[in-house]
């Protein structure tokens, strides 16, 4: 498997993060070097096996389906880089 | 002086009030403003909050209020948030970033009575393995080659400011994160000692994400008895983070004295490389006749799934990457760029904080998770990950702990081993078959290489005995009897 400029860009606009023209290429042999190398992988027969999504060995632990925190919406939203009252500003999404 | 005490005979002298704790974190606050210009290791120096920390402790030691940190200085990685001081996870995008919380690893230490200087730099979001993707400039290794002087080496990553800060004697321990061998490699390249402890010994909650499958905090030190202590503060349950364990604490500390008489130490063939510098494999074979020395059995084993512990790593690492950093979004905190719509403005805000690095995970993150290939690379690797885990589990089966070296190389030069992002992620080799398993292990300084640059060995036990780890470590440290010192240091 091998990315062309169009995956480039389609995978840079799923992660939103704009990638300029003369970008491109450079990333693609980057990101196809490091595939490509990630390949030995084929290598191993995982047939049978169940996969592992993290190493803690534990059942998840339950809480009451409770509120526990907040009300304090002015530390929430200390870092917002523009706010107004209890909102933040983004740009205008409806017409 | 007092910038070259180790953290157990300042502890024992604050008591005694041999000295005062504003005196210690004094001498540790001058260090950092003669050698920080240089060496890089601070993003951020905290210094009016540490001197007012130091009068508490001094307070608190007249009134009789003695915990186990009380007065001592440490240098803080910066991913973990602490409360009302700028936590920048060395990217760009959390450059105005002020926390309104405080990380449970740093609230556990300020708990029992540590001063934070400062907030150390790294690699950004821990993602590097020499500190050279840090949006803050790079950290300069206080070690030198004796050959060569004039080269500035790095002290490794991502931890590499904290790594750098303790070596020099810009702070008596600190916290570090690894993911991948991020509180190992920069051990072994700064002649410290990096425990890694058990996936869920220490909580996450607060630290700045990278792969949450795979981050740990963890402590640096100069001596394994202070690293067993900061661990011992670090540790404990935190109904915060989900995958916290419900565990008790032990005490590290008693652990390295436990001697290694009767352990059974594996020594993994496989991690024997072709490549492998004939220093690091004679280091290797010494810590094998130290421990038998000391009464430790040693054994072959196998784990034959370490050859592909590191491309596994760059499927799951960037994976949760590209998930854990799509919070940032110039919106809610952090740099803010502004576009002609709300995309746009995701876009240009993401494309000016993330650096080369973040941005390459991030991509390849998003393709190994995308539709149609989510099977052939994600998939796989969570399989190949459970054949790692059980590798780990069937040498234990026969096994206390294992014994390897730490990192394939020692200190390298700013500039090397950049041309490629995979000749960079060889660094993390020995390192990430432990993050991928959640099993604990450590590095400690065992000798020096023909340049004079310090080399560690890795130490890995089972899930939840550090304790075991914490006294092999010991063994190692006192056969080792490493007393070499950096070149660049305080008072030095």
């Amino acid at each position: 498997m091998s990315l062309d400029p169009a995956t480039i860009r389609r995978i840079a606009s799923l992660a939103r993060i704009r990638v300029e023209e003369d970008e491109v290429e450079p990333l693609c042999q980057e990101l196809n070097g490091i595939l490509g190398w990630i390949e030995q992988l084929n290598e191993v027969d995982v047939s049978g096996v169940q996969p592992l999504s993290g190493a803690a060995n534990m059942a998840m632990a339950l809480r009451a389906d409770a509120v526990t925190d907040g009300g304090y919406p002015d530390k929430v939203l200390s870092n917002a880089p523009e706010r107004i009252g209890d909102f933040y500003v983004v740009p205008k999404v409806v017409e | 002086m007092l910038t070259d005490l180790t953290i157990a005979a300042a502890r024992d002298g604050l008591r005694a009030r041999a000295f005062s704790a504003v005196d210690l974190t004094m001498a540790h606050l001058h260090a950092i403003e003669a050698l920080n210009p240089r060496l890089n290791a601070f993003i951020t120096v905290s210094h009016a909050k540490a001197v007012e920390q130091a009068r508490a402790a001094d307070a608190a030691l007249a009134a009789g209020d003695v915990r186990p940190l009380t007065g001592i200085p440490l240098a803080i990685k910066d991913l973990f948030c602490t409360e009302g001081v700028r936590t920048t996870a060395a990217s760009k995008i959390l450059g105005p970033f002020v926390p309104p919380y405080e990380s449970t690893v740093t609230a556990n230490l300020l708990r029992d009575g540590a001063v934070f200087l400062g907030k150390a730099n790294m690699d950004e979001f821990a993602m590097g393995s020499s500190n050279m993707t840090s949006s803050y400039g790079p950290v300069e290794n206080p070690w030198k080659r004796k050959q060569d002087a004039s080269a500035v080496l790095v002290p490794g990553g991502s931890s590499g400011g904290s790594a750098a800060a303790v070596a020099a004697r810009l702070a008596m321990g600190a916290t570090g994160t690894d993911t991948g061998g991020s509180i190992r490699q920069p051990a072994s390249f700064c002649g410290l000692v990096g425990m890694k402890p058990t996936y869920g010994r220490c909580s996450r909650w607060g630290a700045v994400a990278f792969a949450s499958s795979l981050d740990h905090p963890g402590p640096f030190a100069r001596t394994v008895r202070d690293s067993a202590i900061l661990l011992g503060s670090m540790a404990g349950h935190d109904p915060k983070d989900a995958t916290s364990a419900n565990l008790a604490v032990p005490n590290f500390e008693a652990a390295c004295a436990r001697g290694v008489k009767g352990l059974r130490i594996g020594v993994p063939r496989e991690y024997r490389s072709d490549g492998m510098p004939a220093e690091i494999d004679a280091l290797w074979q010494q810590g094998i006749d130290w421990l038998r020395a000391a009464g430790a059995e040693v054994v072959d084993v196998s784990l034959p799934h370490t050859k592909y512990g590191l491309a596994t790593y760059y499927i799951v690492a960037p994976a949760e990457a590209s998930s854990n950093l799509a919070r940032y979004d110039g919106v809610r905190f952090g740099l803010r760029q502004n576009g002609e719509d709300l995309r746009d403005l995701y876009e240009r805000s993401r494309a000016e904080g993330f650096g080369a690095e973040v941005r390459r995970r991030v991509l390849i993150g998003t393709y190994v998770l995308s539709a149609g290939y989510y099977d052939a690379y994600y998939l796989r690797a969570q399989k190949i990950r459970a054949l790692i885990l059980k590798d780990f589990t069937d040498a234990f089966a026969q096994v206390d702990a294992l014994l390897t070296p730490t990192a394939p190389s020692a200190a390298f030069a700013q500039g090397e081993n950049m041309d490629d992002p995979i000749q960079m992620y060889l660094n993390d080799l020995f390192t990430v078959p432990a993050n991928l398993a959640g099993v604990p292990a450590s590095s400690v300084p065992a000798g020096l290489d023909a340049n004079g640059l310090p080399l560690g060995l890795q130490v890995i036990g089972k899930p939840f005995d550090e304790e075991t780890v914490f006294a092999v470590s010991a063994a190692i440290e006192q056969a080792a009897g490493f007393d070499a010192l950096p070149s660049i240091r305080a008072g030095a």
